[in-house]
């Protein structure tokens, strides 16, 4: 085992380039999948809120009383 | 064979390659984890030491697949590019942009490994040869491709004109290719080839071919993974990207 990681005196050349290979290559896998998750996330945000924004604005629509002339549609 | 095309037709629509990608990235991924541990094995430790470089030429089995990636990458880019500034197919845009950042990585790995495996056997660590000059301009393609795409507010108009500096690039391939043929450089000559005898043991060879087919098996993984996340970004207003949101977005 000693002999192996010692590469016959080459191990600090042929160690750093294999850790090199596979730290660039892991960081290049799972770079997408993080962006997805980060994007799936704000996505979802962004529906909830559009949907509470249309839950407050079908609200204020409905008139308090239909008959009452002094009231609008729309209150704001 | 009528199916090809209608194949193709259908794959290339954005959900229906997000679904594709997502079903085949965990399969090219574990079948290129179980090729490199052969490969490494046999790389590492049934190969015998070379002759002149004793245990420094081992490096050879990380450093050659990745240069003959960096080079199949650009291929394939080019390709992707050429569709999408002919057709303008969404897919093909993403493809062609996608493809870049792995190849800046396997470029980037040629170049350190190559420079780790120069010093103890050519005693130095970079030289302006001309194949590690050209594989150097590689790497500025890759990475000048990258900022000409993001240089644009409109992502489809960036692909388009990042796709033409692909094109332009692609004359760098038979240089970084027959440098070593057409100069003299410090570099060795080829050792695998496609036809005729390769020049080295079948001991040593082996795990050189593995380690081929897992790099290529790594990029398909790969290539899914970012061309998926990227078509999420294109479609986001879709109505398929919307329903995935609502649920696997908490």
């Amino acid at each position: 085992m000693d002999a192996f990681l010692h590469m016959g005196g080459y191990a600090a050349y042929v160690w750093p380039a294999y850790a090199v290979f596979f730290l660039v290559l892991l960081i290049d896998f799972l770079a997408p999948n993080l962006r997805r998750r980060r994007l799936l996330r704000e996505l979802h945000a962004r529906m909830q809120r559009q949907k509470a924004r249309d839950a407050r604005k079908a609200a204020r629509r409905t008139p308090s009383d239909p008959h009452d002339p002094t009231s609008t549609p729309l209150d704001s | 064979m009528k199916w090809i095309p209608l194949w193709m037709h259908r794959l290339s629509s954005p959900p229906t390659f997000y679904r594709f990608a997502t079903v085949m990235r965990p399969w090219f991924m574990a079948l290129a984890v179980i090729l490199t541990a052969v490969g490494l094995y046999g790389g590492l430790v049934t190969a015998p030491a070379d002759y002149q470089q004793g245990d420094a030429f081992r490096i050879i089995y990380i450093h050659v697949p990745s240069a003959e990636m960096s080079l199949f990458v650009y291929g394939v880019m080019a390709a992707a590019g050429f569709i999408a500034v002919v057709w303008r197919l969404k897919l093909a845009e993403s493809v062609a942009m996608q493809s870049a950042p792995i190849g800046a990585a396997f470029t980037f790995i040629t170049l350190v490994t190559g420079s780790l495996w120069g010093y103890p056997t050519w005693g130095t660590w970079w030289t302006w040869d001309a194949r590690l000059t050209s594989e150097l301009v590689l790497l500025f393609l890759y990475l000048g491709v990258i900022g000409l795409y993001h240089a644009f507010e409109d992502r489809r108009q960036g692909a388009r004109a990042a796709s033409f500096l692909v094109l332009v690039g692609v004359i760098n391939l038979p240089i970084v290719h027959y440098s070593v043929k057409w100069w003299n450089t410090l570099h060795q000559g080829t050792t695998v080839r496609l036809f005729g005898a390769s020049k080295i043991e079948g001991d040593m060879l082996w795990p050189l071919l593995v380690m081929m087919g897992a790099v290529h098996l790594y990029w398909a993984a790969s290539l899914c993974g970012r061309v998926r996340t990227d078509l999420l970004s294109l479609e986001s207003g879709k109505q398929w990207v919307r329903d995935l949101a609502q649920r696997e977005g908490r």
